[in-house]
């Protein structure tokens, strides 16, 4: 075992993989000789050489364009978009093109691509380097969704991803390269060095696509939460002491249901976490399944905190951010609801 | 005045490129006293502006992104030297340069860094994202090369009212491979529109060479297939931007539709705050400094014609100071926009 941030839990997923299949490759933006933006790419392109680990021109329609063709003939590209924010370019190829190769072709081709791209905000970015998109993906048939929120899942679901037969989108919170943020922005994050989820195999492991994880055991109500949210979920719990069961969803597509029915179905209650925008957010799909699954069940109405309507805000981030203040009003409102 | 040949920034050879023959052939006259004296005043204000950011940004004051115009000072200020009221600028997320060039206030492009409701937007904007009605000034794109199309449609809005404004449209050759450039080319010239392309050529695109990232690296040339003309400028030198967007204007003006300017140009310091810029030598780095510095071009001239004298010059920077100090103490003590800011400006 090795300690690692999750910049270098992700490395070294695409180490592993490119060491154990030739048909790996990986490109994009300032990703071979720059190393990547966040250097998630860092040393590769010189340990497996410019033909496997490349720089792409800015071009991300035309990059993942191309990834495509290549994984419809064998090839197996892990492309990173160098911020969620910048697929929209790509998003005609991804809905249109990765999603569709298999239904299309009836199963003769198929799209084993994975897009990496750096998501959410609490950076400064303002409105085009913080936004989280993954609902633009989850409304797509045909895509994978993952969020991972600490280095040993990034690392097991990346590699699982990359081995997946069919396009990842895979979303990782750029606010949990170095450490498990809670919200609290005004405090010191402790680096991943100091955390458990820190530890991380050096070889190979996968974890599969679709399964949650309950992060913190509880009664009183069940939090689904997945990437940055679920270290600001745990403060809240902590900090309200509500006694809060903690989801963390890891996969949004496939989701893993079960988990949170068997969750709700114990607590009787659910509030749903998200930093992206409110309205048609991915918490509207888990409120309206829960309510489905659950409804006899539950004590109170499902309560989402998420993003505001609004753009990503350059001066007032930490008000856009749902933090773990925002999560604990929830918690106390569902409580007596 | 005697025409000057064009100093190469290149290290690049340079190709048989016939389509450059017409365009004023690699020369251009000489500036006047009057000219000299603005273009120092102007490309020392975005330099004194820019440390001023830097510092700020390490102080803490700026958070996130803040990219710095230092090096490429004399491409907006020869451009907005040939425009005239009216004329539309848009451009990408380096655009410090371009706002103060387009005479948007100190203070509310340092309050926007900064974050506070004096900013141009309020504060919510940020570093690349601020606009100006009044100056004609239309931001300000935080995502790479999409401001070309909106550059395009600003020309289509000119022709389609009759009046004879041009629009420029700014990028750097990084954004010069998306592909809505071409797409705007494409429309650009098959409508006749009155839009300059400038792209701002400074070698790298975040911390990818031009030779890592782009087939052709003559940009001028990248509207080629559209005939669309286009000439590689000096950008460090005032006056060869100046000549370059003259005879750019008067093409657009005239209704031969849109053109390509390449200024070959340097920033100094890295793409962003967080960018160590490992990517190139120091050397490469000092050499553009010390032998093609835009600002330190003009200051010579100055002095060797006897148009300035040191003191002349040192109270130009003095007063250039004065509006960068009080644009960061303005910065500084101006306060964050008050939270029922959160939900304006979205819709009405």
């Amino acid at each position: 075992m090795a300690r690692m941030t999750m910049i270098e839990a992700v490395r070294s997923a695409m180490d592993v993989s490119m060491e154990r299949d030739d048909n790996v490759v990986v490109f994009g933006e300032d990703v071979g000789y720059f190393g990547g933006v966040f250097r998630c790419t860092q040393g590769l392109q010189a340990k497996y050489g410019k033909t496997r680990c490349f720089d792409t021109p800015i071009s991300e329609s035309g990059i993942v364009g191309t990834a495509i063709g290549m994984a419809a003939y064998g090839l197996k590209p892990c492309v990173e978009i160098q911020f969620a924010d910048y697929m929209y370019p790509a998003y005609d190829q991804i809905t249109q093109e990765a999603a569709r190769i298999r239904y299309r072709s009836n199963g003769d081709f198929t799209c084993p691509i994975v897009l990496r791209m750096p998501t959410g905000g609490g950076i400064f970015g303002g409105q085009t380097h913080s936004q989280s998109p993954e609902a633009l993906f989850t409304h797509v048939c045909g895509l994978k969704v993952v969020v991972p929120s600490n280095p040993y899942d990034a690392k097991g679901l990346l590699i699982a991803s990359i081995e997946d037969p069919d396009p990842v989108m895979f979303l990782e919170p750029k606010r949990l390269y170095n450490g498990p943020f809670d919200g609290h922005h005004d405090r010191p994050v402790i680096p991943w060095s100091k955390h458990d989820l820190g530890e991380v195999p050096e070889g190979h492991y996968t974890i599969p696509i679709g399964k949650a994880e309950v992060r913190r055991r509880g009664s009183a109500v069940t939090v689904v939460a997945y990437g940055t949210m679920v270290h600001v979920a745990l403060a809240a719990a902590e900090e309200t002491g509500i006694d809060a069961e903690v989801i963390d969803l890891r996969s949004l597509l496939p989701l893993d249901l079960d988990t949170i029915v068997k969750s709700v179905e114990k607590t009787g209650r659910c509030v749903v976490v998200h930093e992206a925008t409110l309205t048609s957010g991915f918490g509207g799909e888990v409120a309206a399944l829960v309510q489905e699954h659950c409804f006899y069940h539950l004590e109170a109405p499902v309560v989402r905190v998420a993003g505001w309507d609004t753009p990503y805000p350059h001066a007032q981030e930490w008000d856009y951010f749902p933090g773990p203040a925002r999560v604990g009003r929830a918690l106390v409102e569902v409580m007596e609801a | 005045m005697a025409p000057r040949k064009s100093a190469s920034v290149s290290s690049r050879k340079s190709a048989a490129k016939p389509a450059k023959k017409d365009f004023n052939g690699g020369t251009f006259a000489e500036f006047s006293k009057e000219e000299d004296l603005n273009a120092y005043r102007e490309m020392l204000l975005i330099r004194r502006f820019e440390e001023k950011a830097g510092q700020l940004y390490g102080m803490g004051f700026i958070g996130g992104f803040c990219h710095l115009y230092i090096g490429q000072e004399a491409v907006v200020v020869g451009m907005q030297a040939a425009l005239k009221e009216g004329d539309q600028v848009i451009t990408g997320y380096r655009d410090h340069g371009h706002m103060l060039a387009c005479g948007m206030s100190a203070r509310g492009v340092m309050a926007e860094l900064t974050g506070r409701r004096g900013g141009l937007s309020k504060g919510k904007g940020g570093s690349m994202h601020m606009f100006s009605k009044e100056k004609h000034f239309y931001g300000g794109h935080g995502i790479v090369g999409a401001q070309v199309s909106l550059g395009t449609g600003l020309a289509f809005a000119n022709r389609y009212r009759g009046n004879d404004n041009v629009s420029v449209a700014y990028f750097g050759d990084g954004a010069a491979n998306q592909g809505q450039v071409y797409e705007s080319f494409n429309m650009a010239q098959l409508w006749k529109l009155p839009v300059i392309y400038v792209i701002e050529n400074n070698r790298y695109a975040m911390g990818t060479a031009v030779s890592r990232a782009s087939a052709q690296t003559d940009f001028s040339q990248r509207g080629v297939s559209f005939n669309i003309p286009g000439f590689q400028v000096d950008g460090m030198d005032v006056r060869a931007v100046k000549a370059a967007a003259d005879e750019a204007v008067a093409h657009c003006r005239a209704g031969k539709g849109p053109i390509i300017l390449e200024m070959l140009t340097y920033r100094y310091r890295g793409h962003s705050m967080s960018d160590p810029a490992k990517y190139r030598s120091k050397d490469e780095v000092q050499k553009m400094r010390s032998e093609h510095d835009p600002i330190e071009q003009v200051k010579a001239r100055l002095m060797e014609k006897g148009w300035a004298s040191e003191d002349e010059l040192k109270q130009i920077d003095k007063e250039v100071r004065d509006i960068v100090a009080d644009s960061a103490d303005f910065a500084q003590a101006d306060p964050e926009p008050d939270a029922s800011e959160l939900y304006t400006d979205i819709l009405l």
